[in-house]
């Protein structure tokens, strides 16, 4: 493979398939029930202060 | 389904996974940038002129990194008719293609010196580098003066050579061999350097520092200072240049 | 009991190889550096032996039912140390840029002390800071405790080790002149090593946790550990002239040695001076101001798009140079783009305050880190603005350069740090609250003041500079010379000078709240904000007794 044409996949095929990747990533954060456990996660770091509750 | 397979909660809950992810993202960002210019024939235009440097002047080198002086000069002027007026044409990538490491540097605390050599005279370095404010009034930067008093006998010049090939200097077997007595040589006034032009053209062969009686570290930077910027013929290589 | 001989033993064949190589060293840098190696390496196998317990098989390090914290305490106390060495480093080499006969010798002069003030800020305070607070968090995020504690104290010490023989080597003038890289080939070695048990000891915690989720501030954190082992070990990749000698050739020339160095600089920036201090902020503001991150989900985002966008930027430091058109072209686009996740990580903590914004008022540690997120915001924006190829054209090899790195390391890097400190340390040394809390006002004012100062001044200095330099006159001809250039500079110098004084000052400040608090001592001292109270007024205005008494 020579320069060109790592060129040309790096700026065509490449970046779509980051884009696809990236926006995948950020798709699954707006999936239906995922509110839910994104609330549990933030909330996780005050467990240790509501051990009496 | 594709759910299970991207499902963003296994990333979360998964580490090896997580990072794994990570270093690939973070990878290919820099495979795409920087692997396309290990393809050097199509980066860096080979230029007439540019040769490895001498033993003497890759001493002087190794000073210049040692004492730092990348942290206020670059060596980089870029193509703005401020900079071409001020330090002479703009640097091509071949005038660094033996630069282990680059030194073109990111701050202008004093000016560039791509292309210093020739500019000042031998006595001028020696006096600006002892004492800058002395010829600069204005000047902020350190004294040298010790470097004068340092002789250069303890430099490796053969080891350093061998060590630039490994990494792609294209030394000859005897220029490597001949690597030490090739440095005191160009230091030493009326010494015969037909041999050193030879396989250096445009090498500076003289007693740079004003002590003809020794070879010292002055000597070693002087003789790098002076042949900065100075081996690419701009004249004849303007034809080869190509607009940015 | 086999364990500590053996140990003691690997250690002390270590130190007698350094011996060796202190003793054959090719230059004397070198052989002091073995030196050390040396002294270290039999002090670790002397303490190895006499501290080992010889009447029982087992030696609990960890108490049970807790967090191992004895390693964070010790980096808490570091990243203080650090920080007011590398801080003071700082106002020295200001002062020698605006007065040059401080340049007092060899080892003290600019060139070698200004990559001592950048390791030391960066490496030996950003470093332990983000060390410690990892382990910290990782360990209360995981409800696990450290994974190897013993592989964790040689992490700590590992790493002083390198930050030692690093700022020991630029004043000897052991260097490789890469911006951010320069301890040579040995040290670098050391450091792999370190960061490999590094990483070892934080997935080791992970692994180990009882949350089934992770939370993102460990994102943050593991991809800092392995971007910058990935960064650390391209960019170094050397040849040495002797296997016994300090000095060493980088793999790579010219352009592409400088596009390496700059895809490694730019993301020790992104990794090491934003991931891992995003990591911090994840952390330490929910917990401070005692609700949940804004928008979790936006955090996830921020992580990706942050990643995915950064470790393109580097060539923006080369706009301009012999690095050819398209990679800086592409180093642009992305560090525009880069403004977006940046801004988005600053919303998403101090939005977190929202409900509750009185505590910038109330509470001098949540005033700080929601300066540090104000400032990060600043830095994050202007940052993009000077990888734009017109503006760089003016701002590049200037004093503005400077000014915005100092506005994101003294603001962001440094803010976030100090309000990291100041929650840990009453939690580590089990105190009911800090010495005082007034006193970290007094920082607070002392910093932002320096900051202001600092980045005022190398903003219009670098402006200045930046058009002196290309200034025509009618003639045709450039009108000023490069001295009077740096003439015209001296006054902002000193202004420097003055706002590094007063960060410095600050710190100090904490070292002494931190040292009493550590001491078990409280500051008697009136507290921040209480809601009005005046005993005068607390009286009825209908006196006491029935209506008739009154009459009567």
């Amino acid at each position: 493979m020579n320069y060109d044409q790592l060129r040309h996949f790096a700026d065509s095929y490449g970046l779509v398939f980051m884009g696809i990747v990236f926006l995948c990533l950020v798709g699954w954060t707006f999936r239906r029930g995922a509110r839910r456990d994104l609330d549990r996660a933030a909330t996780m770091i005050f467990d240790e202060d509501r051990q009496d509750g | 389904m594709s759910t299970k397979l991207l499902d963003h909660k296994k990333i979360e809950r998964n580490v090896t996974l997580l990072g794994v992810l990570s270093l690939v993202v973070v990878a290919i960002g820099g495979i795409v940038e920087i692997a396309p210019l290990f393809w050097i024939d199509s980066t860096v235009e080979k230029v007439e002129g540019v040769r490895p440097y001498t033993p003497l002047e890759q001493a002087g080198r190794d000073i210049y990194v040692r004492e730092g002086c990348y942290n206020c000069h670059s060596q980089m002027v870029r193509p703005f008719r401020d900079e071409v007026e001020r330090y002479g044409p703009y640097s091509l990538a071949a005038e660094s293609m033996y630069d282990h490491p680059f030194q073109w540097g990111s701050k202008r605390t004093g000016p560039d010196l791509a292309r210093v050599g020739g500019r000042y005279s031998d006595e001028w370095h020696v006096q600006h580098l002892k004492n800058p404010q002395s010829v600069v009034p204005e000047s902020i930067m350190p004294r040298y003066a010790f470097l004068a008093q340092r002789d250069l006998a303890g430099y490796d010049a053969k080891g350093s050579l061998t060590a630039l090939s490994r990494v792609g200097v294209p030394y000859s077997k005897e220029d490597i061999e001949k690597a030490a007595a090739d440095m005191i040589l160009q230091a030493t006034p009326f010494s015969d350097t037909t041999d050193l032009m030879k396989r250096y053209p445009k090498a500076q062969a003289r007693d740079f520092d004003g002590d003809p009686t020794r070879v010292t570290e002055m000597d070693a930077i002087v003789a790098y200072l002076q042949m900065l910027g100075t081996l690419v013929d701009f004249e004849s290589a303007k034809p080869q240049e190509q607009a940015r | 009991m086999d364990n500590t001989v053996s140990n003691a033993f690997a250690w002390l064949i270590l130190g007698i190889l350094a011996i060796f190589a202190a003793a054959a060293a090719a230059d004397s840098g070198f052989s002091f550096h073995m030196a050390i190696m040396a002294a270290v390496a039999l002090g670790v196998a002397f303490l190895t032996m006499s501290r080992g317990d010889w009447s029982e098989r087992t030696t609990p390090t960890v108490p049970v039912g807790r967090y191992y914290d004895e390693v964070i305490r010790w980096g808490v106390i570091a990243t203080v140390f650090w920080g007011v060495v590398g801080f003071l480093v700082g106002v020295v080499i200001a002062s020698q840029l605006a007065f040059p006969d401080l340049n007092l010798s060899e080892h003290t002069n600019f060139g070698r002390l200004r990559p001592l003030h950048t390791s030391a800020v960066i490496f030996a305070f950003g470093g332990n800071a983000l060390i410690a607070t990892s382990f910290y968090v990782v360990q209360r995020t995981c409800r696990a405790p450290l994974a190897f504690p013993a592989l964790s104290r040689f992490v700590f010490w590992g790493y002083q080790l390198f930050i030692v023989l690093a700022a020991t080597g630029y004043v000897l003038g052991i260097t490789q002149s890469k911006e951010y890289a320069e301890p040579e080939w040995y040290i670098d070695l050391w450091l792999t090593i370190v960061w490999v048990a590094y990483l070892v000891v934080f997935v080791g915690t992970v692994i180990r946790r009882a949350e089934p989720h992770i939370y993102v501030a460990n994102w943050f954190y593991l991809a800092f550990i392995l971007t910058i082992a990935m960064l650390h070990i391209v960019n170094n990749l050397a040849v040495p002239v002797s296997l016994l000698g300090a000095k060493s050739y980088s793999a790579f020339a010219g352009v592409q040695d400088a596009l390496t160095q700059w895809w490694y600089g730019h993301n020790a920036v992104g990794f090491f001076l934003t991931a891992g201090f995003l990591a911090m902020m994840y952390y330490f503001v929910p917990k401070q101001a005692e609700r949940p991150i804004y928008s979790y989900r936006l955090s996830i985002i921020h992580f990706w798009s942050l990643i995915f966008l950064y470790i393109w930027a580097g060539p923006h430091h080369l706009h301009y140079t012999a690095l050819p058109d398209w990679a800086q072209t592409l180093g642009m686009v992305f560090s525009v783009m880069l403004w977006m996740p940046s801004w988005g990580g600053m919303i998403n903590g101090l939005m977190t305050l929202n409900g509750a914004w009185d505590k910038i008022r109330t509470d001098p540690i949540i005033r700080m880190m929601v300066f540090a997120l104000a400032f990060y915001g600043m830095a994050t924006f202007e940052g993009p603005l000077m990888s734009i190829k017109s503006v760089n054209s003016l701002s590049h090899y200037t004093e503005w350069t400077v000014g915005h790195v100092h506005s994101g390391a003294l603001g962001w890097n440094g803010m976030i740090t100090f309000g990291a400190i100041y929650y840990m340390v009453p939690r580590l040394w089990g105190r009911s609250r800090l010495y005082s809390l007034r006193m970290i006002n007094w920082h607070f004012w002392l910093a932002t003041l320096g900051i202001v100062l600092y980045a005022s001044s190398m903003w219009v200095a670098g402006i200045t500079q930046g058009l002196m330099w290309r200034e025509y006159g009618e003639d045709g001809y450039l009108v000023y010379a490069f001295a009077e250039v740096v003439a015209a500079m001296k006054p902002y110098y000193v202004i420097r000078i003055a706002g590094g004084l007063l960060y410095l000052a600050g710190a100090l400040v904490m070292v002494w709240n931190v040292w009493m608090t550590i001491a078990g001592r409280l500051r008697d001292e009136a507290p921040l904000s209480t809601a009005f109270y005046d005993p005068e007024k607390d009286r009825p205005l209908v006196p006491a007794g029935p209506r008739s008494a009154v009459a009567a």
